[in-house]
C-alpha cells in the first residue's frame, strides 16, 4: 500500500537555484556554515516512503507545489496579532513568515536575555547547526541554507524566569516558504519555560521548515511547550534537538493541531550523568491531515530518567504517525525510562501507525513502554449517557478527557485553556 | 414504605433478554409502586445486574421479550440518556473512572442537562458548587472530591458515595443501585445507606439489587425478590432476606421446582 512516488530531484535545486538566498552576511562562519548546508543539499534527497523513517509519511505533494521565501515581511500591527498573544508571557518575539517583526517584540527585564538570532549570532555561533542532526536530514539542512534570522533566548547561570517566554511564527502569505530557526541556551542551574508556537492568519498553502535547538547545561531546567496549529492547508517539517547535561531537566508539551501534512523530529541526547527528561505530546487531527511524530530520547550516560506519553486522537480520514525510539547506549546504566503511546481513533477511516521502537545496549537499566490504539470505550460512553447525556456529548467528553491528559500538565494557565477549549471545539465537530 | 393509592411507577411484564444470544432474563414480573423499598436478591449469574443495566438501556443486553412501563411510558422506546431524564437512575456496581475531567464539571454537566430537559433551572458553577457541598455532607464526602478527576483514584467505598451524590443531584423517579454494598467497609456502608434512606421518598422508589442481606439491615426493603435463572421464583417481606441469610439460597430453588410441579 505504499505508493512510492519518485521526485523530482530537480526538486531541491530549485528550492536553493530559483530563490534569492539570503545576502552574504559579515559573518564569516555563517557564510560558512550556509556554504555547507548548500554543499550538503546537493548530496541529499527529498525522502519518500521508500525511507524507513518517512515510510507512513508521503510528503510526495508539497514537492509537487511550488514555495517562495518572504523577504519583505507584511507589516503587521499588534492589532492583527493580539488574539495570539499568551496573558503570561512578559516575553515575546514575532516573526512573521519567517521575518523578523521588531514591532511587535515585547521583553520583560526578569534577566533572560531574549533577542533576534541576527543581533545575537555571533556570540553564539559554536551552537547553531550543532545539536540538531545535520548532514542527512535534509529539511534541516535547507533550513540552515537559508539561515538568516531566529529566535535566541539565553537563561543565564542560575536564573530563574519566572514568565513564559513566547515565540509566536505567524503565517501570512500563500505559497511562502519560511524557516524558523530557534536557539535555546539554558545555562548552568537556570530554569525557564519556552512557548513555540506556529499560527497562522489564513487558511492557505504555505511550508514552514522549522530547526530548534535547545542546549541545557549542568542543573539547568527547561520547560518547552510547543503548539502547532498552523493552517489546515500548510505544510509543517521541524525538527528539534536537545541536549542535556548532568542533571538537567527538559520537559516538553508538543502539540500537533494544524497542517495538511506535518512531521516532527524531536530529539533529546541525555549527555551526561541524571540528565532526566519528559516529552508529551498530543495530536488532534481530522479530516484529510497527516501528523507524523518521530521522538528519539538517546540516554548516553548512567543514571538518566525519561518519561514520555504521547496520544494522538484521529477523526475523519486523518491519520496520525508515532515513532518513539529510546536508546540507551553502553555504559548506560540505571536508566530509568517508560514511555507510552495511546490513540484513540473516532471514525472508521481514520488511521495510526505508532511504533515503539528500544535500542538497549545496557543491562541494569528499567525500560517500560506499551501502545493502544481504540476507540472510545462502550462501557464510559454508557455510564456518561446513563446520567442523561446525550451520545454526542457522552463521546466529546471522554474525547475531550483523553486529550486533556497530556495538556493538564502545561504550567502556562491562560495557553492550557485555550488548547482546552480547542480541543473541545474539535471534538464537537466530529462526526 | 408501602402506601395506600400510590402510582405505579414501574410495571415489568414477562422480560426477556440475551446477551451474546444467551438468554440471561427468562420471564421476569415485577411491579413497583412510588414509595416502596424494593430488594432483588438471589445467587451470582441468576441475572440480577443483567436485569437492572437493562432497565437502564445498556446496549449489550437485548431484549427478545416482555414489557416495561415506567411511569406510563414504554421504557424501550427512550434510549438510556432519555431514562435518566424522565427519572431511571442505575448506580453501577463499578463506576467508570473519566481521567481528565474534574468530578465537580462532570456533576455540573449532568445535574444541568437533566435540570433543562425537566424544564428547571440550570445552576452556574458558583450556584452548583454551592449545591453540590450541600449535598456532599449528607455523604460525608470531602469537598476535595470536587477537583480529582470522575472517580479516578478514588476507593471501592468514595466510588459507591460518588454515585449515591449523582443520585442525590439527579433526584430519579426510580433508583436501581447494583451491588451498591459490594466492596464497602461498615462505616461507608451505614454513611451510603444513610444517605440512601435520606433520598427515599414518598413519591420515589428504590431497587436493590444485592447478593447479601448485610445491606438491608439498612435500607430496609418493603419487599424481597428472590432470582434464580433468569425469573422471580419467590417474594416476600424483609423476613425472607433474614431467612436466606441463614438457610442460602438452594431451599428456595428447591421449593419453587416443587411448587413448580403441583401446579403442574
Amino acid at each position: 500500500m505504499n505508493t512510492v512516488t519518485p521526485i523530482a530531484a530537480s526538486y531541491l535545486d530549485s528550492l536553493l537555484t530559483g530563490q534569492p538566498r539570503p545576502a552574504v552576511s559579515p559573518s564569516a562562519w555563517l557564510n560558512t556554515l550556509r556554504a555547507a548546508a548548500v554543499e550538503r543539499v546537493g548530496v541529499l534527497t527529498v525522502p519518500t516512503t521508500r525511507d524507513e523513517e518517512w515510510r507512513f509519511t508521503d510528503i510526495s505533494l508539497p514537492t509537487k507545489m511550488s514555495f517562495h521565501p518572504v523577504r519583505a515581511a507584511i507589516n503587521l500591527q499588534a492589532a492583527d496579532v493580539e488574539r495570539f498573544y499568551i496573558a503570561e508571557a512578559a516575553t515575546r518575539l514575532v516573526f512573521v513568515d519567517g521575518v523578523y517583526a521588531s514591532q511587535l517584540f515585547n521583553i520583560a527585564t526578569d534577566g533572560v536575555e531574549v533577542t533576534n538570532l541576527a543581533a545575537g549570532f555571533a556570540a553564539h555561533a559554536a551552537h547553531l547547526g550543532q545539536h540538531v542532526e545535520f548532514q542527512n536530514n535534509v529539511f534541516a539542512v535547507l533550513n540552515t541554507a537559508f539561515l538568516h534570522d531566529g529566535a535566541l533566548v539565553i537563561v543565564p547561570r542560575n536564573v530563574s524566569v519566572a514568565t513564559p517566554i513566547h515565540l509566536l511564527f505567524i503565517a501570512t502569505q500563500a505559497e511562502a516558504v519560511s524557516y524558523p530557526r530557534c536557539l535555546l541556551l539554558a545555562k548552568s542551574g537556570s530554569a525557564a519555560t519556552v512557548i513555540e508556537d506556529y499560527v497562522s492568519l489564513q487558511d492557505e498553502a504555505y511550508f514552514t521548515n522549522a530547526v530548534t535547538e535547545i542546549a541545557l547545561a549542568d542543573n539547568a531546567r527547561v520547560n518547552h511547550v510547543r503548539v502547532q496549529r498552523e493552517s489546515m492547508r500548510a505544510f509543517h517539517i521541524a525538527n528539534c534537538a536537545v541536549s542535556v547535561a548532568h542533571a538537567g531537566r527538559y520537559q516538553s508539551v508538543s502539540v500537533t493541531l494544524g497542517a495538511r501534512i506535518s512531521r516532527y523530529d524531536l530529539n533529546v541526547l541525555q549527555a551526561a550523568e541524571g540528565a532526566e527528561c519528559a516529552i508529551d505530546g498530543l495530536a488532534l487531527i481530522t479530516d484529510r491531515q497527516l501528523g507524523d511524530s518521530h521522538t528519539c530520547i538517546d540516554h548516553a550516560k548512567p543514571h538518566g530518567v525519561s518519561r514520555q506519553l504521547h496520544k494522538c486522537i484521529v477523526g475523519g480520514a486523518a491519520h496520525a504517525v508515532f515513532n518513539g525510539k529510546i536508546m540507551v547506549r553502553p555504559g548506560a546504566q540505571r536508566t530509568d525510562s517508560s514511555q507510552s503511546s495511546r490513540n484513540l481513533l473516532l471514525s472508521d477511516k481514520a488511521h495510526v501507525d505508532t511504533k515503539p521502537q528500544l535500542e538497549i545496549f545496557a543491562d541494569d537499566v528499567k525500560c517500560a513502554h506499551g501502545a493502544t490504539v481504540g476507540q472510545l470505550e462502550g462501557e464510559e460512553v454508557f455510564y456518561l449517557k446513563s446520567r442523561g447525556l446525550s451520545d454526542a456529548t457522552a463521546r466529546n467528553l471522554l474525547t475531550y478527557a483523553f486529550g486533556a491528559e497530556v495538556i493538564d500538565p502545561i504550567p502556562v494557565a491562560s495557553l492550557r485553556h485555550r488548547l482546552e477549549q480547542t480541543v473541545l471545539a474539535q471534538t464537537k465537530r466530529q462526526p | 414504605m408501602i402506601l395506600q393509592d400510590s402510582k405505579t411507577l414501574l410495571e415489568v411484564r414477562g422480560l426477556c433478554a440475551t446477551v451474546n444470544g444467551i438468554e440471561i432474563l427468562k420471564g421476569i414480573d415485577l411491579t413497583v409502586k412510588s414509595g416502596e423499598v424494593h430488594a432483588i436478591m438471589g445467587p451470582n449469574g441468576s441475572g440480577k445486574s443483567t436485569f437492572a443495566k437493562a432497565l437502564a438501556g445498556h446496549a449489550a443486553y437485548e431484549i427478545t421479550g416482555g414489557t416495561v412501563v415506567f411511569e406510563g411510558k414504554n421504557l424501550f422506546e427512550l434510549a438510556p440518556e432519555e431514562r435518566a431524564r424522565a427519572g431511571v437512575f442505575l448506580a453501577f456496581q463499578y463506576p467508570i473512572e473519566i481521567a481528565g475531567v474534574a468530578n465537580s464539571q462532570f456533576l455540573r454537566l449532568t445535574y444541568n442537562t437533566v435540570q433543562a430537559q425537566r424544564g428547571k433551572d440550570e445552576l452556574d458553577p458558583l450556584e452548583f458548587d454551592d449545591f453540590v457541598r450541600e449535598k456532599m455532607k449528607l455523604l460525608e464526602m470531602n469537598p476535595d472530591f470536587l477537583d480529582r478527576s470522575v472517580n479516578e483514584g478514588f476507593s471501592g467505598g468514595e466510588k459507591k458515595r460518588n454515585e449515591i451524590l449523582q443520585m442525590a443531584l439527579l433526584n430519579p423517579r426510580l433508583a436501581i443501585l447494583d451491588e451498591t454494598d459490594s466492596g464497602l467497609d461498615i462505616d461507608a456502608l451505614r454513611i451510603v445507606s444513610q444517605g440512601v434512606n435520606h433520598l427515599a421518598k414518598k413519591d420515589n422508589a428504590i431497587l436493590l439489587v444485592t447478593h447479601y442481606q448485610r445491606l438491608l439491615n439498612y435500607i430496609v426493603p418493603d419487599y424481597v425478590h428472590v432470582m434464580e435463572a433468569g425469573r422471580i421464583i419467590k417474594t416476600g417481606g424483609k423476613e425472607l432476606a433474614l431467612e436466606l441469610e441463614e438457610r442460602g439460597y438452594d431451599w428456595v430453588g428447591a421449593e419453587h421446582k416443587a411448587e413448580t410441579r403441583v401446579a403442574a
